[in-house]
C-alpha cells in the first residue's frame, strides 16, 4: 500500500468511529463534537482523493457554519453538562434500518455509476475550482438549480414560520 | 520532489512569527491604549518602556494553578483552548509574504483560510458550555449567534476580490492586485475588516465577553495558561485578520522596490491594519446584540450584495 492509501484507510476508519460515537454518546453536545470529527475526517478524504475545493468548501459549511448551528440550538434547548440516562430513543431500530437502507442505496449506486472509474490524482487538474466549477454549471447545471429552488423555499418557510405570531 | 529543508525553514519562520507578532500587537494595544486614555501604560518590566510586561504576564500564567470547575466536561473544557488557537497557527502557514513567500502554495489558499479560520469558534463554543456555569452559557450562545451572523458577509467579501482577480490563490490575488481596487473593492474591504473584528469578538463587537453582564463570556471559568492561551488567540486573531486584509485589499508586498523589500511592505501594512484594530477598541463603546444583528443583516450583507456586482460589472465589462 502507498501512503496515500494507508492515510486513507486511517481517515475513513476515523470517520466511521466518530460516526458511531455521534449515535450512540449519552451526551447531546458530545454528539455534536464528534461529528465535526467525522466531517474533519471526510474533508481529510476528499483532501487525498485530489477534490482540494471540495475538502475546503467542506470545512467552511460544515465545520464552520452547520456545526455552529447545531451547538447553537443545543445550547439554546437543552445540553446539561454530564451524561444524561434517557437520549436512546424508541425508533431507535427504525433508524437503524433507515441509515443502513440509505447507506445501501448509495453503496450500490456509487459502486454501478463509477465503479470501473480510475482516477489519476497525480495529475492535479481533476479536483481543482476550476475543473468542478465548469462540471458543475455544465453537465450537472439542471440539478444545481433545482438544489437552488430548494434552498430559496426552505428561505421562504423559515420566513413564514417565524411571521407566523405576529398575525395571530 | 519537495526541498524538505526550504519547507522546514519556511514552517519553522511561520512558529515564530506566530509566538512573536501576537505578542508585539499585545504591547502595541498596552501601550497605544494607554497614551490614548492619557496614561503611560506598563513602564518597568524590562526596563525600556515596559516591553518585557507580555512576557512577565506568561511566567506569572504558566505558575498560577489550572482550575477545572467540579461541575465542568473536564475533557472538552481542556480541549477548548487548543481549538480555539491551532486554526491562526495553521491559517499563518498559507499567508504570502513575499512574491515567493508563503509557506505553502495552495492551489485554493483563499478558501484554505477561510475555512480554517472558522473553525477557531468552535473553542469558545466548547469553553462556553464545559464550564457548566450561566454567564459561560450566555457568552458561548452570544459567541455563536455573532458567528453566524457575520461569517456570511465575511465570505462574501472575499469572495468579490477572488472574482475580481480571477484567482483562489492568495498569491494570485496579490499579484493581480492594482491600486484602482483601493476604490473599487472598496466596500468589500469595509465589510471584511468589520466582520472579521466581529468574528474575533473584538471591541466594539465584545458583546459575548461583556464583563458588565456576564463576567468574561465563555472564558469565566479559565485559569492560568488555558486563559493565557485564550489570550494568545485573540491576538494571534488580530495578527491573522490584519495580514488578511493586507493581502486581499491592501496589495500585500505591492510598493517600491517590492522585489527586494516586498516582505517588508507587507509586514507594514499588517502592523497599520492592526493598529486600526486597537484604535477601534479605544475609540468605540460596545455595541448592544440587537444593534449587532442589524448591522449584520440590514448593513453589512446588502453592501457586500451591492459589492458583488459593482465587481461583476467591473470584471466583464472593462
Amino acid at each position: 500500500m502507498t501512503l496515500v492509501e494507508v492515510l486513507f484507510v486511517l481517515l475513513g476508519a476515523m470517520a466511521l468511529g466518530s460516526a458511531v460515537l455521534v449515535a450512540v454518546s449519552n451526551n447531546l453536545v458530545h454528539c455534536a463534537l464528534w461529528l465535526v470529527v467525522t466531517l474533519g475526517a471526510l474533508a481529510g478524504c476528499y483532501l487525498l482523493l485530489a477534490a482540494e475545493f471540495l475538502a475546503w468548501v467542506q470545512v467552511l459549511i460544515y465545520l464552520g457554519a452547520v456545526v455552529v448551528l447545531l451547538l447553537f440550538a443545543l445550547m439554546l434547548t437543552r445540553a446539561p453538562t454530564g451524561t444524561v440516562a434517557d437520549l436512546t430513543s424508541s425508533n431507535r431500530i427504525l433508524a437503524a434500518l433507515t441509515a443502513a437502507a440509505a447507506a445501501g442505496v448509495l453503496i450500490v449506486s456509487f459502486a454501478a455509476g463509477f465503479g470501473g472509474t480510475r482516477i489519476q490524482i497525480d495529475s492535479g487538474d481533476i479536483g481543482n475550482a476550476e475543473a468542478l466549477g465548469s462540471t458543475l454549471f455544465g453537465s450537472w447545471v439542471l440539478g444545481f438549480e433545482v438544489l437552488s429552488v430548494l434552498l430559496l423555499a426552505a428561505l421562504i418557510g423559515a420566513i413564514v414560520l417565524s411571521r407566523r405570531q405576529e398575525r395571530d | 520532489m519537495i526541498d524538505w529543508w526550504d519547507l522546514a525553514l519556511r514552517l519553522g519562520i511561520v512558529l515564530v512569527a506566530f509566538l512573536v507578532l501576537p505578542l508585539l500587537v499585545g504591547q502595541l494595544e498596552h501601550k497605544a491604549m494607554a497614551h490614548m486614555q492619557a496614561r503611560v501604560g506598563p513602564m518597568y518590566a524590562g526596563g525600556f518602556h515596559g516591553w518585557a510586561q507580555l512576557v512577565a504576564d506568561g511566567v506569572k500564567f504558566v505558575q498560577k494553578e489550572d482550575v477545572v470547575p467540579a461541575a465542568a466536561d473536564r475533557s472538552v473544557f481542556k480541549l477548548a483552548p487548543a481549538v480555539a488557537l491551532l486554526p491562526y497557527l495553521v491559517v499563518l502557514v498559507a499567508i504570502p509574504i513575499a512574491p515567493d513567500g508563503a509557506a505553502s502554495s495552495l492551489d485554493v489558499s483563499l478558501f484554505f483560510v477561510l475555512a480554517v479560520m472558522s473553525v477557531g469558534v468552535l473553542g469558545s463554543l466548547m469553553a462556553g458550555w464545559s464550564s457548566a456555569n450561566k454567564y459561560s452559557l450566555l457568552g458561548g450562545l452570544r459567541v455563536a449567534a455573532q458567528l453566524v451572523s457575520y461569517e456570511l458577509p465575511f465570505v462574501l467579501a472575499a469572495v468579490s476580490v477572488a472574482m475580481a482577480a480571477g484567482s483562489l490563490s492568495l498569491t494570485g490575488i496579490v499579484a493581480a492586485w492594482n491600486p484602482w481596487w483601493l476604490l473599487w473593492q472598496l466596500p468589500a474591504m469595509v465589510v471584511f475588516f468589520v466582520a472579521g473584528l466581529a468574528e474575533l469578538q473584538r471591541p466594539p463587537f465584545d458583546m459575548p465577553v461583556a464583563d458588565a453582564e456576564i463576567i468574561f463570556g465563555p472564558y469565566t471559568e479559565y485559569t492560568g495558561i488555558r486563559f493565557a492561551l485564550f489570550l494568545l488567540a485573540e491576538y494571534a486573531g488580530i495578527v491573522v485578520l490584519a495580514s488578511l486584509t493586507t493581502v486581499l485589499f491592501l496589495g500585500g508586498w505591492q510598493g517600491p522596490w517590492s522585489d527586494q523589500l516586498g516582505w517588508l511592505w507587507t509586514l507594514l501594512k499588517t502592523a497599520v491594519v492592526s493598529f486600526l484594530v486597537i484604535w477601534l477598541r479605544v475609540a468605540y463603546p460596545r455595541m448592544r446584540e440587537d444593534q449587532l444583528q442589524t448591522l449584520a443583516w440590514k448593513g453589512l450583507v446588502p453592501l457586500v450584495l451591492f459589492q458583488l456586482v459593482i465587481t461583476t460589472v467591473g470584471v466583464v465589462a472593462l
